[in-house]
């Protein structure tokens, strides 16, 4: 047993116990991070305060929801929104947060994606990240169905029913899905499930791994340059603070980061009260209503791009059907991000300005991933349909010759 | 500088997308329709002055009375509404305030042939007709009379009626808002054989719709919805404001406390955000 002294104060009395000295250093002060970074490095503490604010209001609104087909819908517009005192606020904030959530998983992806920060050695860090993304696409597909607004019902319709392409047992995932043959009180209460209690707590789970798997390879550096940490933390702790390239975590890291959070709060707060259309559309401010059909089904933005590379393929090909094929293809834009690492051959960890193939992948990634996402909103129908179809094409084809590309990247710097 | 230019291209894929997923994609789902259009241009002017007092002989010899109330002269509906929705499908609505919150011109024309001033004539034809018949006059000008009737109405009509009586009596005769309690008190199956189906409960039809559609249907509904069973009900612009206004009442009654606590935090965390940003400053001052 550790030599336990009589304790000369509340902080040495814990930290005989937790040794928290040591632990504040190792989590906080003597985390070292690169100095040469810019604002997009702090998009994962963004995050952090999203998901944060997601659980924060999700509590408060969890009080008074309803899971039930007959009550949910009440129970959100009238008793949370008009009713309970400053109810309408908790639903904007988790609204208008899963949307900003979204926006800033992407910008952090893309961010990684432009850095290279996905490889040699940092693989662990992208693949938790996309687990993270798949488990966020989940629990916000399970949420948007539970006030039961038309939306939510032909969403939960559309989307479950895609499970049926699966050879062989796809009807019956349906019905597992759905507790029903149709979506219904069953399916209702078993995404309420999934959303407040399973897929949360994966989520939390994965968030520690995700960041555990930062501590060994380090956070990358806006050069992509390989910084002997050791060495230069040594640097910095002699007091040389303006030659090292590394600062510790806390304070200054964060103070970095907890400006930008508050540059994001501000927008965040001012979507909240005066702009949350694009989170909280009025079609489903209309109750569920199975006998009637919206006009235009479309999932929430985020979701758009894959949604489209599925409609993308509006012909059939000799045998095979065109959902089929829609489907296939939904699936690779789905699994296919998860294992970039090992599609990029080239070893170094570089900015894509600084790799001249990859540079030009990259931004007709970007306005691909854009093109596809308005277009899933758009009526399938026309024109629309082949740019659709022109953009899932270029999708798919990127990644296939994203291996060669980076090849020769590696090969011109000989 | 290196950091404003990353932030532009953020800002940019941002902007670029909500424009192409929200104002683009909306224009192209949700038509623009003409502006709501308050004078009825579409419908016959009539020019004649009215006669109040005249108009009260017209409406009582016209047979108004035998289907329609009018509370605030004492005359009571002439059936209760469950035997007049047996009837007629839909109950005939108390005219006490109906000078005031209907336009006038919509008023004579609804007079003479109600299904075309309510812009349902592809509804209700001679094999089909309105409940309400056509008027052919008394024998004297038409348009005399007409102008007398809507004279006379507007006479007796209130100085002003509060947004719940506009709904009352321009909008409940079909729709329901149950969050504010006040329920349609006609037999959904009747409705739904009168109407083609059940009118719709308007109770978040403000967050739904929104006030500008609404502002545009409630004055003509086929330009939205082209073949609805919705009648125009030709109210003025005045009278349709106050319907809009019961319907957010209804669906968004928070609309004043959200504005209010909105700029209250939005300056807070602005102050944040500037202590924040001297924060960081003297933090890194130290390292760069």
């Amino acid at each position: 047993m550790a030599q336990i002294k009589k304790a000369n104060g509340i902080g040495d009395w814990f930290d005989q116990r937790l040794a928290t000295k040591k632990l504040a250093k190792v989590m906080m002060t003597e985390y070292w991070i690169p100095k040469d970074i810019n604002f997009l490095w702090a998009m994962g503490v963004v995050l952090v305060v999203m998901f944060k604010l997601l659980i924060i209001s999700g509590i408060f609104l969890l009080m008074y929801y309803k899971p039930d087909a007959k009550l949910a819908f009440d129970s959100v517009n009238f008793t949370i929104m008009q009713e309970v005192e400053y109810g309408w606020l908790w639903r904007h904030i988790h609204a208008v947060a899963a949307s900003f959530a979204f926006l800033v998983i992407y910008i952090h992806m893309f961010t990684a994606i432009y850095y290279g920060s996905y490889k040699n050695g940092r693989e662990m860090i992208w693949i938790s990240g996309m687990i993270l993304f798949i488990l966020f696409s989940t629990t916000a597909f399970t949420g948007y169905v539970l006030p039961w607004g038309q939306m939510s019902f032909w969403a939960a319709q559309v989307i479950t029913n895609l499970f049926g392409g699966i050879p062989v047992v796809g009807d019956a995932v349906v019905t597992w899905i759905r507790g029903d043959f149709a979506v219904s009180d069953s399916t209702l209460t078993r995404f309420f499930m999934l959303h407040v209690f399973l897929l949360p707590l994966m989520i939390v789970f994965v968030i520690v791994i995700h960041f555990y798997s930062l501590r060994i390879p380090h956070v990358n550096n806006q050069e992509g340059a390989d910084i002997d940490f050791d060495a230069e933390a040594d640097k910095y702790l002699a007091g040389n603070k303006k030659e090292s390239k590394v600062v510790p975590f806390w304070p200054v890291f964060l103070a970095k980061d907890f400006y930008v959070v508050c540059v994001t709060l501000v927008i965040f707060f001012f979507c909240v009260f005066f702009f949350y259309d694009f989170s909280l559309p009025g079609v489903n401010f209309e109750p569920a209503n199975p006998m009637v059909t919206p006009k235009y089904i479309y999932p929430e933005w985020y979701f758009l791009w894959s949604y489209e590379v599925l409609r993308g393929f509006f012909f059939d090909i000799g045998p095979i059907k065109a959902m089929d094929i829609g489907l296939i293809a939904f699936a690779f834009a789905n699994v296919i991000f998860v294992i970039l690492p090992f599609l990029d051959r080239d070893p170094r960890v570089l900015p894509a300005h600084k790799r001249p193939r990859f540079k030009i992948w990259f931004w007709v990634l970007m306005f691909t991933m854009v093109i596809l996402t308005i277009y899933g909103k758009l009526p399938p129908k026309g024109i629309n349909n082949v740019i659709g179809f022109i953009a899932s094409m270029t999708f798919i084809t990127l990644f296939l010759i994203m291996p060669y590309i980076t090849k020769k990247d590696a090969k011109g710097a000989k | 500088m290196r950091e404003l230019k990353i932030l532009g291209v953020v800002v940019f894929f941002t902007v670029f997308t909500y424009i192409g997923v929200n104002t683009y994609a909306y224009s192209v789902m949700k038509p623009a329709v003409a502006p709501a259009d308050f004078q009825f241009k579409d419908l016959p002017r009539n020019d004649k002055i009215g006669d109040a007092s005249r108009g009260a002989e017209v409406f009582m010899n016209a047979g108004c009375i035998g289907c329609h109330g009018l509370e605030s002269q004492g005359i009571p509906a002439p059936m209760n509404d469950a035997d007049a929705a047996a009837s007629f499908g839909v109950v005939p609505p108390d005219l006490s305030n109906a000078g005031l919150i209907f336009d006038s011109h919509f008023l004579a024309a609804v007079i003479k042939n109600p299904a075309k001033a309510m812009l349902n004539d592809h509804k209700f034809n001679e094999s089909n007709p309105h409940p309400m018949p056509n008027f052919y006059g008394l024998g004297g000008d038409i348009d005399q009379e007409l102008a007398d009737i809507v004279a006379y109405l507007q006479s007796i009509a209130p100085e002003k009626v509060s947004d719940e009586q506009v709904y009352v009596d321009a909008c409940m005769q079909c729709h329901s808002i149950k969050y504010t309690g006040l329920m349609s008190n006609k037999d959904p199956i009747l409705m739904a054989k009168y109407m083609g189906s059940v009118p719709p409960d308007l109770s978040m039809f403000i967050r739904s719709r929104g006030a500008d559609y609404l502002e545009t249907f409630i004055n003509n509904p086929q330009k939205h919805l082209a073949g609805t069973a919705m009648p125009r009900v030709g109210l003025t612009q005045a009278a349709q404001e106050q319907v809009v206004a019961y319907i957010e009442y209804a669906g968004d009654r928070k609309k004043d406390e959200r504005e209010s606590l909105g700029i209250k935090v939005l300056g807070f965390m602005i102050i944040l955000t500037i202590l924040a940003y001297l924060w960081k400053v003297k933090i890194w001052r130290e390292v760069h």
